[in-house]
């Protein structure tokens, strides 16, 4: 093993535990996006009767929200690991070793992905058990959970990058709702070609999370849909490559080694 | 002598609540924004449900959504509120003040009337947004007076609610017992329909939510064509009666725990 490898395993050890052992980080995550897909499927089951709506389930059109929910989880527990580690002095002890940056900021967000993953299977459990059923069949189902751990990966960079930035879990906890913004002004709740409202379905055209959205539920309930695909990845991968470049910069400040 | 102790402490805890809460942008700005969101989310992305068959609302879906964002916000203000009383009992501020004041229950007389205030300023910004983006009333200035009292009544409750919790807690970790059931009673009413447009588990369950008559009266309201509004300002007052002893009960808790 390399020994940036190793440093990344330690890190990432020590990450998975460490959110393993706060039983709030898993559960709250697992469950409240879920309870929010029951409530608004139950709710907005009278949206599938307008003329225009793709499927004839809602919980079906809804399924693909949890996945990007439990993303925005992931921001808050990945910024707020970080900036307890800055709050307490471990990212200073740990300037004081040959650790790499970059291996820090990747086993830092070890934990974190290890629940994203563990929430993508579980919100596919849930809409399985409830009788979704996915149009791009099994292998649909792994590029979900693919997706959905690429959207947990950009968003805990972000995270990451706040914590950074700030160095307190009260900022990032403050900073953390903003990023609901861009889940509630997208297509989570209505196609958008059925938004009604101009300004509204401006925004959620140039909201990024609309096209991730749109790109899990594209295998949910039309199947392989190459242009939603490309763009969900496309999109994914521009939010991995930003939320890193940005917390490397920031990273780089706070390490300065003098 | 009593009715006047009463009066001082009230008068000298909703100050001081206020005062901090106005102050404070980390404070205020979280019960402003939600239900804001909420509304630009709900009146602007969804406003194409109010073309599906059988939607018998008398007005427009903005109209629709603005009663119950207005709900939503009278409901968290008041659980918001229950945050600053729980802060107060980490920083040892409530045992100086149980400590001074000759009568406690004005403590939590306080408290209701700072976030009542507090919730008024907040409605009023939400009216303002509703009106600017073009809402239009059917009810009349009585019809009106008679939805913000309702919404009112829904304060108090909540503030009620999370004063109780908080007592009897006592730490800032009490945040989410404060808002879950809150949150779970607000969305399991008919929030994005009518009553008779949900259907299954979700129609079973907001028929027997208490909110849902009050929601009910203050869309009738705002419409014009009032309905069930005796059945629910009898709601209401149900809610703030039993949530006064319950947060009374909690004040003889904190009492006794010194």
């Amino acid at each position: 093993m390399t020994a940036l490898a190793l440093e990344v395993a330690s890190l990432a050890r020590r990450s998975v535990v460490r959110t393993l052992r706060q039983p709030a980080a898993v559960v709250f995550p697992l469950l409240f996006p879920v309870l929010l897909l029951a409530v608004n499927s139950g709710g907005l089951r009278a949206e599938t009767k307008l003329p225009g709506f793709p499927t004839n389930s809602f919980l079906a059109f809804a399924l693909a929200v949890p996945f990007i929910q439990g993303g925005l989880f992931a921001t808050g527990n990945a910024g707020i690991d970080l900036a307890k580690d800055i709050q307490t002095g471990f990212l200073n002890r740990l300037a004081l070793t040959p650790m790499r940056g970059i291996a820090l900021l990747v086993g830092e967000l070890g934990g974190v992905m290890s629940v994203a993953l563990l929430q993508a299977v579980f919100y596919l459990a849930i809409g399985l058990v409830f009788g979704v059923r996915l149009k791009s069949g099994i292998v649909g189902g792994l590029v979900i959970i693919l997706l959905a751990a690429l959207i947990a990966l950009g968003f805990a960079a972000f995270g990451a990058f706040a914590a950074l930035r700030t160095g307190s879990t009260e900022a990032v906890n403050g900073i953390f709702p903003v990023f609901f913004v861009f889940l509630f002004i997208s297509s989570s709740n209505i196609p958008r070609n059925l938004m009604s409202t101009t300004w509204f379905r401006w925004f959620a055209t140039i909201n990024p999370v609309s096209y991730l959205i749109e790109g899990v539920r594209s295998l949910v309930i039309t199947g392989w849909d190459a242009q939603a695909l490309l763009l969900a990845f496309g999109v994914g991968l521009g939010v991995v490559a930003a939320g890193f470049g940005l917390a490397a910069a920031s990273l780089s400040e706070r390490l300065a080694r003098t | 002598m009593n009715a006047r102790q009463l009066n001082d402490v009230a008068r000298g805890v909703s100050w001081r609540q206020l005062h901090n809460a106005l102050t404070n942008p980390v404070i205020f700005i979280p019960s402003l924004a939600f239900p804001l969101l909420n509304f630009a989310a709900f009146a602007g992305g969804l406003a194409k449900v109010r073309d599906v068959p059988g939607f018998t609302f008398n007005g427009s879906y903005t109209a629709f959504q603005f009663v119950f964002v207005l709900l939503q916000s009278a409901a968290f203000s008041g659980v918001f509120f229950g945050f600053g009383v729980a802060r107060d009992f980490e920083t040892g501020f409530t045992r100086r003040l149980l400590l001074a004041a000759p009568n406690r229950t004005g403590v939590v007389l306080g408290y209701s009337l700072a976030s009542a205030a507090r919730w008024l300023i907040t409605a009023s910004i939400i009216t303002a947004v509703a009106f600017a983006v073009g809402m239009k009333v059917g009810g009349d200035g009585v019809d009106l007076f008679g939805l913000y009292t309702l919404s009112l009544l829904v304060n108090f409750a909540g503030t009620l609610w999370s004063t109780g919790v908080a007592m009897r807690i006592r730490s800032q970790q009490a945040g989410p017992v404060m808002q879950f059931p809150v949150f779970l009673a607000l969305f399991f009413a008919p929030v994005y329909v009518p009553l008779s447009l949900l259907t299954g588990w979700i129609h079973g369950v907001a028929r027997v939510n208490p909110l849902t008559p009050v929601l009910e009266a203050e869309r009738g309201l705002v419409s014009g064509e009032p309905t069930h509004t005796l059945l629910a300002y009898g709601v209401g007052a149900a809610l703030v009666l039993g949530f006064t002893l319950w947060a009374l009960g909690g004040l003889r808790r904190a009492e006794a725990a010194g």
